[in-house]
């Protein structure tokens, strides 16, 4: 039953990835030069959107909030991220990108998986320096939230409020943000984001 | 591009993707199963990578730390690799080949080898890009699992459940991610 809902779960991920475009580099890349932000404004709105509804499910208790999978923060979270957002910026793939182009048939989404490979063996082998570091070592409580899941395992910051409530908010926001930002700031010109386009 | 969700469809379709999984199993997480496929490739080369523990949690211990953290959790996926996490990401690239043949966008023959903003920069031949995309795949996934995610887990997974560390994360990301395409293509590719 398992394995039948990754099939399932993981065909239907890859089918939306492919959809929306974000397993074609060139969205990305456009995207994150500011010049074609309608992935990122389908990015804003499918977060916002699934917090409302996680949440709202949840207090109704149709999801399970033995669902969750909170992750630990630690400096290394964004010291990791930044180093994603170096290969991220100039390859125009993440891994779950990556591997839907490959069913796209894109050759270079092949050298991107493998060395993907290389450098996930990579951090395997180094992962001991980095433990001894500390960088690995949990702040802001570890696995925490902002809104109360109603999961034990996690601690939350806005404990006095119902959790749906904060990601209603929270979740509402991002929706704004998504609907606010436009299309296409200006090909070609050096405006910011909310910009006039120069032609 | 013909095929290709707006951004309102596109948004919606992402926002059930990422619901349905949570709602069934789990949040939707990619990055951990190139671990699993490089601890399945180290095991075949050398078999004691992973061996049966039975004093372990997972039943299961590596002689490699990464692999043996969490009772052995990572080195029992590895010794099984027909498990949901792995599956899971194999059938991605299904679901993206099935898209292309029912109606959704289709790449040109030279969008396969280099996106056009690419090829506008550093023109069309192919070694250079697959060079830089191999070398961004081992930035992408050494920094993904230094984070403990990726875009999947971290950001949209984890924003979704308001998690601390999906922020972190999509600031860190987002902070070096912008910078680089600005530098590397401009911001008008070769209209500038």
């Amino acid at each position: 039953m398992e394995i039948f809902l990754a099939i399932f779960l993981g065909t239907g991920f890859g089918f939306v990835l492919h959809r929306v475009g974000a397993s074609n580099p060139e969205n990305i890349l456009n995207m994150l030069r500011l010049t074609d932000l309608h992935l990122m404004k389908a990015i804003l709105l499918g977060v916002g959107l699934s917090s409302i509804g996680l949440f709202l499910l949840m207090a109704a208790g149709l999801i399970d909030s033995g669902h969750l999978s909170v992750k630990d923060s630690y400096a290394g979270v964004v010291i990791g991220g930044a180093i994603l957002g170096l290969g991220f910026g100039t390859a125009g793939y993440c891994p779950g990108t990556g591997l839907a182009a490959l069913g796209d048939g894109r050759r270079d989404a092949g050298a991107f998986v493998l060395g993907g490979l290389l450098g996930a063996f990579a951090y395997m082998v180094t992962y001991p320096a980095w433990k001894a570091s500390g960088l690995l070592d949990h702040i802001l409580g570890g696995k925490t939230t902002l809104a109360v899941t109603g999961n034990d395992a996690y601690g939350a910051v806005l404990t006095g409020v119902p959790g749906w409530l904060v990601a209603l908010v929270v979740g509402l926001a991002l929706v704004v943000v998504a609907w606010a930002l436009p299309d296409r700031p200006g090909r070609g010109s050096r405006s910011l984001p909310r910009g006039v386009p120069a032609h | 591009m013909t095929g290709q969700l707006d951004w309102l469809r596109g948004g919606i379709a992402l926002a059930l993707a990422f619901l349905i999984a949570v709602w069934l199993v789990k949040p939707i997480g990619v990055s951990t199963q190139f671990v699993i496929a490089d601890g399945m490739i180290w095991d075949q080369i050398s078999p004691d990578v992973v061996v049966e523990d039975p004093g372990t949690k997972s039943g299961f211990a590596s002689s490699n730390a990464y692999l043996a953290k969490s009772g052995g959790k990572y080195a029992s996926h590895v010794a099984k690799p027909v498990n949901y996490g792995f599956v899971f990401v194999l059938a991605i690239v299904f679901g993206a080949f099935l898209s292309r043949v029912t109606g959704g966008p289709r790449p040109q023959a030279s969008d396969r080898v280099a996106p056009a903003a690419w090829r506008e920069r550093f023109g069309a031949s192919p070694g250079k890009r697959y060079a830089i995309a191999f070398l961004g795949g081992f930035l992408v996934l050494y920094g993904s699992r230094l984070a403990g995610g990726c875009t999947s887990g971290h950001m949209m997974s984890g924003m979704m459940q308001t998690s601390l560390s999906g922020y972190l994360f999509a600031a860190g990301a987002f902070a070096t991610a912008i910078p680089a395409a600005i530098l590397m293509y401009g911001r008008g590719g070769s209209r500038v």
